[in-house]
């Protein structure tokens, strides 16, 4: 998989992962992909129903140890 | 406008005083529908903080104005942001300390009543899980039955009141929360029992609670009697403190009756259940007041915020005590069972000693209600 960006969200507390993924999804043009680190607990529920509701697709996650990976490419709004 | 701070204390005042609320919880929809603050006044609205991360503009005519606003999240920071965004739009709310993290674990100390000789018999209510503890105080003693595991709550409040714990009791080995019991009596010395038949993989040392024992509390000798009464768990054990009151663990509760699941032998245990609520209990004195280990309801709850009611009027209102036919009743509590709480295998070993998780670890078992009871 062709990863355009990461983000660091190692460490940070909700809504921070959330905030953060945001931000950087709106920086991304339509198609890319953008790999998301995360160790907040909370993050997987969050970010899968968040990616589901601004309509991004959320193509895969990883949970290793205590590091969550999300891997979400950017759609057409 | 400001934004301010609510503390689970202060919700707490609220529930039971019966005072208005309305609850902006921000966490996701699957969280919200699974557990809540209930509250007999409260107004909710769940919209999760991700969907208001462009703004607060499209809720604002959904918050009321006249009433006090919280705003609610798993462990605060999600409601503290929403908090701020209200409050630039010119809204004066309230955020959860620690959320609803805090709210499940917060403990309300509410007296029950007077023993014989001046002791006190008090209800620990944990509103956010539906746990119920107690301690039964006299002349400079004290005994807890099924103590939640923060165990400083028990152990400040003993020293408040000026008494040393001599006793700690569960009536069975728990699958909902951890049992803060056996760290209780290691802190202050005190005597530490379990039911033997739920014992049989503990990793420790306990005293066994046999059917008949009892112990006294204090000079004056306020008893506090143990009756073996299986159902929930083949060795859920009942006691009876000076002849007044009837500690019925998770076999009999206000608006319903244990479920003979949780450890897995719900079909092996409904004989005991049954023969427990139509016997065993049917031969104590009516007057007894029946103090459960759980509510599940908010309804269940006194006007004071107790839970607590006559045993002869239960036998009349409990459905669960009145089903006539055995078959009728093996169904009612082996068919359609509510969902088993969060990780209630994990709980049963930390309670066996078997894992010992951290706090944090121990706070994420713990979430959502406790489900111990079939209606």
């Amino acid at each position: 998989m062709k990863v355009d960006q990461v983000l660091d969200a190692k460490g940070l507390a909700c809504p921070m992962p959330i905030v953060r993924t945001k931000k950087a999804m709106d920086t991304l043009q339509v198609g890319q992909i953008l790999e998301v680190q995360a160790t907040d607990k909370g993050s997987l529920a969050d970010l899968t129903a968040w990616a589901a509701a601004a309509g991004h697709n959320l193509l895969e996650h990883k949970h290793e140890a205590d590091l969550f990976t999300f891997y979400i490419k950017k759609l057409e709004k | 406008m400001a934004v301010l701070k609510m503390t689970a204390a202060e919700v707490a005042r609220k529930v039971i005083e019966n005072n208005e609320l309305f609850i902006l919880d921000v966490r996701n929809k699957d969280a919200y529908e699974d557990w809540k603050i209930e509250g007999h006044s409260f107004d909710y609205l769940n919209i999760p903080y991700f969907d208001l991360l462009d703004g607060v503009d499209e809720i604002l005519p959904k918050i009321p104005t006249h009433k006090d606003v919280l705003v609610v999240c798993a462990k605060e920071g999600s409601s503290l942001m929403v908090a701020e965004m209200l409050s630039e739009a010119g809204r004066d709310v309230f955020f959860l300390e620690g959320g609803m993290k805090s709210w499940s674990m917060y403990l309300e100390p509410i007296k029950i009543g007077d023993l014989t000789g001046g002791g006190e018999l008090y209800q620990f209510v944990r509103l956010g899980k539906g746990c119920l503890s107690y301690m039964v105080i006299s002349e400079g003693e004290a005994a807890i039955i099924d103590a939640v595991r923060f165990t400083d709550v028990f152990i400040n409040f003993a020293n408040q009141k000026n008494v040393a714990i001599k006793h700690v009791f569960d009536t069975h080995l728990h699958a909902d929360h951890i049992s803060g019991g056996r760290l209780i009596a290691e802190a202050t010395g005190a005597t530490y029992y379990l039911p033997p038949k739920d014992a049989e993989e503990v990793v420790f040392n306990y005293t066994p609670l046999e059917d008949g024992l009892t112990v006294k509390i204090g000079a004056s000798q306020i008893e506090v009697g143990a009756l073996y009464s299986p159902g929930h768990t083949i060795g859920s054990t009942s006691f009876i403190v000076d002849s007044q009151y009837l500690l019925t663990g998770d076999i009999l509760f206000i608006d319903s009756i244990g479920r003979p699941d949780l450890a897995g032998l719900a079909e092996d245990w409904v004989s005991d259940l049954r023969d427990t609520l139509y016997r065993r209990y049917r031969d104590l004195a009516e007057d007894l007041i029946v103090l459960p280990a759980h509510f599940m309801i908010l309804e269940e709850l006194n006007d004071d915020g107790t839970v607590a009611k006559r045993l002869g009027d239960l036998l009349v209102e409990n459905h669960g005590l009145n089903i006539e036919s055995e078959e009728a009743f093996r169904h009612t509590v082996t068919d359609n069972l509510p969902p088993q709480p969060n990780a209630y295998e994990l709980i049963r070993q930390v309670n066996m000693g078997k894992i010992t998780p951290d706090n944090d670890e121990q706070t994420e078992m713990e979430i959502g209600p406790n489900r111990c009871a079939v209606r």
